[in-house]
């Protein structure tokens, strides 16, 4: 058993409440006015990728994760000619062999820390980036192995490997910003694509990004969505649950299983209550502060007062 | 009797043709997931005919009738705000000129009111400038169809807050031109509901009492819906339009006896409803009760999800939202709704100025109760209940309320006109 919130330092939480108020701050030496490139809405006929001097050197880097956030970039079908007009992507193995040395001016980092090489490899990457962003739920809050932080991780190494000597693992899984400054988080598991193209465009034009730190209550209203715990009884961590999926979940009729963390203001105590009056054990409440958010640190208080017999 | 007449419960289907043949789009409730919500209506049956609601803190049900009513329930899940006041909207684009000539380097022009492109000034022979295009909105005029007095009070106090100052919404009152209004006297209130004590209802005032306007251009009551043979509508007209509809649809003359038994309706309506806000000294209790324990308590209980303010038939607070794509060859500005529940909201240098969710009721139900009079003449609440029933926590602003009248009342607070400074209560404007 591991206490690991000592392992998240102040940044792991500053960064998603503090730094999402500033802009996102191109590399020094870009002018990002200068940047070429198709408008996103004329993606389909994209103009041809200009001098790669003139574009920001991109880098995907991937730790422990399930590469999702890497494939949401994939997935930016109409949006990725644009994408690639207007950065260099110049290490992206998950797309592309090619790799163009560092420095890298912009690196969008997914996958949480769970190995001692890892804890390295991430300082030598912050040491040839310009701008880091984690991207998704395992870079910002450790992920859904940041379970291993309450588990007996020699035990299960035991079990599942059959040399488990040749293994070199770490008791915890943290978030980047435990280990490295971070310059932006970007929430969700997996991130949201429109918000990652969000990240970039404010990344490329020097602004801040409209990523909100509302629940995702907010986007339930605005789509017109009805509540489903109030409408259906169905437990939901909507109101303690950052918005930016659009409200997936309960837009077909299901609880918000807290994809992208904690919301800026949470009240998991009310929640808690909320959900018990719906009818959900103790032990399934502890189980729904413990996904893919676990680690975030306002989901493991929220786990763990249930687990002490704090929800009644 | 010739302002009230008869329709007969068959006559719907004729009263919607009636409003789509002259060019209305028809809004009304209709059963959409687990609620009724406010949708298009293009025939009876879009109408939850046989369904009615149970509504409770943090609880809301559908139920079956066991009748015919088309309108027996209460407050939809939704008002019809985001008919006249839509979530999120486009204010203008913006376009990046490419094209650089001497010329259009040099021109100087301004923003043209009326909406057309533009181009703006370039800030130097190198920038090319821009183009803005002001979102234009083409939407048919609005026929409400079965609004209750609470909601339908709130869209007279939007008209007053988004179209009746200074500054007024332009969209808004485009989207707002030439509305229909056909209301509905509630007859079904549910127990979230206290309309009756904050004299917004169950049976809508004939005029706007800010502007003697009226409220309405036609309002039904419906009778006797467990009765096929006798199912009706007590039809009364507010305007020569309502009068010319009336006319050219399937009604019949009214009596006396008509206008007694739709007058009861409401009336039983109104003896249902067990939650009450105490309207006359409300304003008060909240100015003396900044400083008020009842906040830390409302703030362990409060989620801060915005629910309440999101469904409020008159929270109206909104941001701007600029976006622009990967190049900045183009940019929008939206509006969306907002809340004085997140904590962006009054995020200013250096931080928000309601850090605390304490600070964010009390902003919140002290300006819906007390300060909002002081801004637009009226109180900011029409009783509709939804923020009681859609609140996760099931909190009551009408227990909230009562609370602070009661600990002012106890002597828990220092009695008499403490008003709020700035720093405690701010209106939101």
């Amino acid at each position: 058993m591991t206490d690991h919130a000592h392992h998240h330092g102040p940044a792991a939480q500053t960064a998603s409440g503090m730094e999402q108020a500033a802009a996102i701050e191109p590399a020094s030496g870009l002018e990002p006015a200068a940047v070429p490139g198709p408008a996103l809405a004329e993606a389909a006929a994209p103009e041809p990728a200009p001098a790669s001097a003139a574009r920001p050197k991109l880098a995907v880097w991937k730790f422990a994760s399930c590469d999702g956030c890497q494939l949401s970039l994939l997935n930016c079908e109409d949006e990725l000619l644009s994408i690639a007009g207007a950065v260099h992507i110049a290490y992206f193995p998950e797309a592309t062999r090619a790799v163009v040395e560092g420095p890298y001016d912009l690196s969008l980092v997914e996958g949480s820390i769970t190995t001692p090489e890892d804890m390295r490899r991430i300082h030598e990457i912050r040491a040839q980036s310009g701008t880091l962003v984690t991207i998704g739920a395992c870079a910002t809050a450790g992920g859904i192995q940041a379970l291993r932080n309450w588990a007996d991780v020699d035990e299960f190494r035991s079990i599942v490997y059959a040399h488990p000597e040749y293994l070199s693992t770490l008791d915890t899984s943290t978030p980047i910003a435990s280990h490295v400054d971070v310059d932006y988080e970007l929430r969700g598991c997996p991130v949201d694509k429109r918000q990652l193209i969000e990240v970039l465009a404010a990344y490329l034009n020097g602004r801040k990004p409209r990523i909100p730190s509302y629940s995702v209550c907010v986007e339930c209203k605005r789509k017109g969505n009805i509540c489903v715990p109030i409408a259906n009884g169905t437990p939901c961590l909507g109101p303690v649950t950052q918005a930016g999926c659009g409200a997936l979940c309960p837009t077909y009729g299901r609880g918000c299983y807290g994809c992208f963390g904690p919301q800026d203001t949470t009240n998991t105590a009310s929640l808690t209550t909320q959900l018990v009056e719906l009818g959900m054990a103790d032990a399934d409440i502890v189980r729904v502060y413990r996904t893919f958010n676990a680690g975030a640190p306002e989901f493991e208080a929220a786990g763990n007062a249930v687990e002490a017999g704090g929800a009644r | 009797m010739d302002d009230i007449r008869l329709l007969p419960a068959t006559g719907l289907e004729g009263l919607i043709a009636q409003l789509r043949s002259r060019g209305y789009r028809v809004m009304g409730p209709t059963l959409r997931d687990d609620a009724i919500v406010t949708g298009e209506i293009r025939s009876a049956s879009d109408l939850p005919q046989g369904v009615g609601d149970e509504q409770d803190p943090a609880r809301y049900r559908l139920r079956k009738r066991d009748d015919g009513a088309y309108f027996g329930f209460a407050a939809p899940a939704q008002s019809s705000k985001p008919v006249f006041f839509p979530a999120e909207e486009v204010i203008w684009r913006g376009r990046r000129d490419t094209a650089v000539t001497p010329d259009s380097a040099a021109s100087a022009s301004t923003p043209d009111n009326a909406g057309n492109p533009t181009t703006a000034p370039a800030s130097s022979p190198h920038d090319p400038g821009f183009t803005v295009e002001r979102d234009q909105l083409d939407a048919p005029p609005i026929a409400l169809l079965g609004v209750r007095s609470c909601d339908l009070r709130a869209v007279q106090i939007h008209d007053k807050v988004l179209a009746g100052r200074t500054y007024i919404d332009a969209h808004y009152v485009t989207r707002r031109e030439a509305t229909f209004v056909v209301a509905v006297a509630c007859s079904d209130p549910a127990a979230t509901c206290f309309c009756a004590s904050m004299g917004t209802g169950p049976r809508p005032a004939a005029t706007d009492p800010a502007t003697g306007e009226p409220s309405y251009d036609l309002l039904l009551t419906e009778i006797a819906p467990s009765d096929p043979d006798r199912h009706h509508f007590v039809l009364e007209i507010g305007t020569e339009a309502g009068r010319d509809v009336a006319h050219a649809i399937d009604t019949a003359p009214a009596e006396f006896d008509d206008q007694h038994e739709a007058l009861a309706v409401t009336a039983h309506a109104a003896s249902q409803q067990t939650r009450r806000i105490t309207a006359a000294t409300v304003r008060d209790d909240l100015r003396a009760s900044a400083e008020s324990s009842r906040w830390e308590d409302v703030a362990s209980r409060c989620l801060s999800c915005t629910n309440c303010t999101l469904v409020c038939p008159t929270c109206f607070c909104t941001t701007v939202e600029d976006v622009s794509d990967l190049t900045g060859a183009t940019a929008e500005r939206h509006r969306v709704w907002d809340s004085c529940f997140s904590e962006d909201f009054t995020y200013i240098h250096g931080g928000p100025t309601r850090e605390s969710v304490k600070a964010r009721y009390r902003q919140w139900i002290t300006h819906k109760l007390s300060s909002w009079e002081d801004q637009f003449g009226m109180l900011g609440c029409v009783g509709c209940g939804r923020c009681i029933a859609w609140c996760p926590a099931g909190i009551d602003i009408t227990e909230e309320a009562a609370a602070l009248g009661r600990m002012r009342a106890g002597g828990v607070l220092p009695t008499g006109d403490h008003v709020p400074t700035g720093d405690h209560v701010t209106v939101t404007s």
